[in-house]
């Protein structure tokens, strides 16, 4: 079974592999079905430059995670599950890089969100993994939900949610008053996705999955959703100081921030967590960026980093499941045991290094070319940018040479053993693809980087050559001092991170900062429960009706429109009569001290009421009244015959605050109904109901012709409220009997 | 209750109110009446019976769990609605049949707007009868 997705994703690889040469020719292909088109939803889909880039990443990479997967987790009992939610994952997140459609976009994210909580609570045995997955769900949810009022505003302001349409008048929309909103809202959702700081917490948690999932989702396409997002957007929303500023300061300092935690980390795994942080606030900040140079470097670093991320998280679960650990301390000596993983991991950590000839020193170089050419202030993100890269170096370093190349620091729980051929396939060939693209980097730049390029920047486009010698220039010179500074820092990464972890104990925590939110959110819920809910009926009912009282009684304060006094000549004596029964049954059920006298009572309100519609020939509801209440004084007859007797003392002889309640409650609905009376009648529906009736619906009874079939949905909603309350209640009562036997 | 009287008068007055009840139910597109009614009334006939012998007896009368009909309903109410989509109409669209005849030569209706009637019916008939059961054997 387990080849099946496999197969599923190099057919998707090999689709979207043909669009290559027609991307490549500058074509944007796209495909477009009505949704809901009276809202000016499609589902539509473009193949662009960066969708394709993405969409081939996601299905490359999602065929070498889904055959690794196979072997990783072989014989776990929840196997097939875990495939069912890897594929549904690679296609929700295949819709989101094509749609062309904000709200089909969103459906797309959310999807990806769900998948992502089932898969990093797929050991949902452990405490720690419920939390993690409950944890991203929340950020990365509530990012979301701000980001649609985002959608919906940019949608509306632009007059169509078709994405291709909105982009191709950004400069209107930057100058509309409701930019800033548009743009705060959209970030939000992008940076909890892409897990900027200061949302980053979720994500190194996030770990808590499978190592097949950390290197798919959590690395390589999921969390890069956020600045794909970004990316879509930003011939919309770039070009103003706003944007700029803030992608140059949160996505240099998540960055940097990152990547000095991860120098911190021992585990190989959270290590890599780190430096994806990094990765994700790098391009962030390469987007906040304009011009050629960023924007070539902000696609090949894309690529760059998803092959060589990918490829150690693969080969750090290679590490786990040959050796059962992952501690960088323990971990040496496996160059002999382990030689394929060792090659893999080395291919990939030089390339992550940044040393020539693999594409990460392309991507590299091309980065320094664009910081120091930056618009926002080229000596802040030159610094931030080969700080970060000095940091990556070491950690590169520490994850891909030293368990391989240094002896061992501890005893292994598992004698160290090579992993079987489909675990290697994976990492081998993003490795050696990383090496590849380095020595024909003209096999990405005119398929995906120049396209992609060209959709970012429009018009003005001027994409960069991806090239191993660009001269002695500049980036050269900071490439060589990024490898000093790098080779510094991994000979001395381990007084660094005794240093790094007190310095990080004495820092404000996130994780922990999200518990004591979480903690306060739960007590709050819990007081007003305790208030609103205290499980009392009668305090249920009161509270209620207050409520009742409160939205009727302020509504008509605040609209101020009293209604005039109502023209009562065309009253008749029997009506009189008929209301004045009804009054006396309310006051008798009000002030009597029997329960049997006050249910007869309220029983004579109840079929005052039904008199009341025959008098005003509304028969059906009027039957309906009348079997209602004869029911309801059965059953509360019934039941009170059968309970102990209350003594009338018992009960307190006058409650003022039921009685003003009631009153209240009496005076503001017969006020609204006098001011809804005062509005003349819309009579088209009754007229159209009248008409249709017979010829349409081939009945004469309009009321069930409405029921049964011009609302027949409503109706069915109706009905299946019944049914969930009936059965609730026999819950309920079935609950209480067996917890108290008689 | 220990009523004889009202024992043996139940005995009789359930199966009269059940017919009234499918009778209204039937009358119902033409007619006052229709499935919430039918079902109401229909109800009324067993909690009767519950009341007049007992609630035992009033459900080995009806064989089935209210509950089960209560949600039979709802599907029936939901497939009536369901196969207006295989004439290509939109949901809840009512169909149509005229037995031996055209609507104005008196062929005689048949139509999913009948059966999703019968389906409120079951649905009103059955929620009642199980909130009442459990009500009764309970207190």
């Amino acid at each position: 079974m387990g080849v099946l997705p496999v197969l599923l994703a190099l057919a998707l690889f090999a689709l979207f592999a043909t669009a290559l040469p027609r991307v490549a020719a500058g074509e944007v292909l796209r495909y477009a079905w009505d949704w809901v088109p009276s809202l000016g939803i499609a589902l539509s889909f473009v193949i662009d430059g960066l969708s394709l880039t993405f969409a081939l990443l996601i299905s490359g990479i999602g065929t070498l995670v889904l055959l690794y997967s196979n072997t990783y987790l072989a014989g776990h009992p929840q196997f097939a599950r875990f495939a069912l939610f890897l594929t549904s994952f690679m296609l929700a997140m295949l819709g989101l890089v094509l749609a062309d459609n904000l709200i089909a976009l969103f459906v797309f994210w959310e999807l990806t969100t769900i998948t992502s909580y089932l898969l990093i609570g797929f050991g949902h045995e452990t405490e720690k993994g419920r939390r993690s997955a409950l944890q991203a769900l929340f950020v990365t949810g509530a990012g979301a939900l701000a980001m649609l009022a985002g959608f919906i505003l940019l949608g509306v302001t632009a007059g169509t949610f078709e994405i291709s349409e909105i982009v191709a008048q950004g400069d209107a929309i930057i100058t509309d008053s409701m930019y800033l909103p548009i743009l705060i809202l959209v970030l939000a959702g992008a940076f909890t996705k892409s897990a900027q700081f200061p949302f980053h917490f979720w994500l190194p948690n996030a770990m808590a999955a499978p190592t097949p999932v950390s290197a798919f989702l959590h690395s390589a396409t999921m969390v890069k959703g956020g600045v794909y997002l970004m990316a879509r957007l930003y011939p919309a929303l770039s070009g103003t100081d706003v944007w700029m500023w803030t992608l140059t300061i949160a996505g240099g300092f998540t960055a940097v921030f990152a990547s000095v935690l991860a120098l911190r980390q021992t585990d190989l795994k959270q290590a890599l967590a780190y430096t994806t942080l990094m990765a994700l606030g790098t391009l962030t900040l390469f987007l906040g960026q304009s011009g050629g140079y960023a924007m070539t470097a902000f696609v090949s670093f894309l690529i760059v980093h998803s092959l060589y991320k990918a490829a150690l998280f693969l080969v750090v679960g290679c590490i786990d499941h040959g050796t059962g650990t992952r501690e960088a301390d323990v971990l040496g000596g496996l160059l002999r045991p382990m030689p394929v993983t060792a090659l893999a991991a080395a291919l990939a950590a030089l390339s992550m290094a940044g040393l020539p000839p693999f594409i990460g020193f392309i991507g590299k170089e091309l980065m320094y070319a664009g910081a120091i050419r930056a618009p926002s202030d080229p000596w802040l993100v030159t610094g931030a940018v080969v700080a970060a890269s000095a940091l990556m170096f070491a950690v590169a370093g520490v994850v891909g040479f030293k368990p391989f190349w240094r002896p061992a620091g501890g005893e292994m729980p598992i004698k160290p053993h090579e992993a079987p051929w489909p675990m290697l396939a994976g990492p081998v060939l993003l490795a050696i693809l990383g090496l590849a693209f380095g020595l024909l980097p003209g096999l990405l730049q005119v398929p995906l980087v120049n396209p992609t390029v060209a959709g970012l920047m429009g018009e003005a486009a001027d994409p960069k050559t991806l090239q191993l010698w660009a001269g002695v220039n500049l980036p050269l010179y900071l490439s060589g001092a990024t490898i000093v500074a790098g080779g510094v820092l991994y000979a001395l990464h381990r007084p660094l991170r005794r240093a790094l972890t007190a310095a990080d104990a004495a820092a404000p925590n996130f994780d922990r900062g999200w518990d004591r939110f979480l903690d306060g959110l739960k007590a709050f819920a819990k007081w007003q429960t305790r208030i609103v809910q205290p499980g009392v009926l009668r305090a249920y009912i009161f509270i209620t009706f207050a409520t009742v009282l409160a939205a009727t009684a302020g509504t008509l304060l605040v609209t101020a429109a009293l209604p005039a006094v109502p023209d009562f000549s065309t009253v008749t004596w029997k009506n009189v009569a008929l209301i004045a029964l009804i009054i006396a049954g309310a006051l008798i059920t009000a002030v009597t001290h029997s329960r049997i006298t006050a249910m007869a009572a309220l029983g004579v309100v109840g079929i005052g009421i039904a008199v009341l519609f025959i008098v005003f020939s509304a028969p059906d509801v009027a039957i309906t009244q009348l079997l209602v209440e004869t029911l309801i004084v059965v059953l509360v007859a019934v039941a009170l015959l059968r309970l102990p007797t209350l003594t009338a003392h018992g009960r307190p002889r006058f409650r003022p605050w039921d009685a003003a309640l009631g009153l209240g409650i009496g005076t503001s609905v017969t006020l609204v109904l006098l001011a809804v009376l005062e509005a003349p009648l819309d009579r088209r529906l009754s007229d159209y109901f009248e008409i249709a009736s017979w010829p349409d619906a081939f009945g004469r009874n309009i009321v069930n012709v409405i029921l049964v079939d011009f609302r027949a949905l409503d109706t069915f909603g109706e009905i299946a409220v019944v049914v969930i309350a009936a059965l609730s209640a026999y819950a309920l009562l079935r609950t209480t009997k067996e917890k108290d036997p008689e | 209750m220990n009523s004889i009287i009202l024992r043996v008068g139940t005995r009789y007055l359930s199966g009269l109110l059940l017919l009234f009840s499918i009778y209204m139910l039937l009358r119902g597109h033409n007619e006052p009446g229709g499935g919430f009614i039918g079902g109401l009334i229909g109800s009324t006939g067993f909690v009767l019976y519950a009341l007049g012998c007992s609630v035992g007896e009033a459900r080995s009368a009806l064989r089935v769990l209210p509950q089960n009909i209560a949600m039979a309903g709802l599907g029936i109410a939901l497939l009536a609605g369901i196969f207006a989509a295989l004439f290509g109409d939109a949901l809840f669209t009512g169909q149509w049949l005229f037995v031996g005849g055209t609507k104005e030569e008196g062929g005689i209706p048949i139509s999913t707007v009948l059966v999703f009637d019968i389906g409120v019916y079951l649905v009103v008939f059955g929620s009642i009868l199980s909130l009442v059961f459990a009500m009764e054997e309970e207190i």
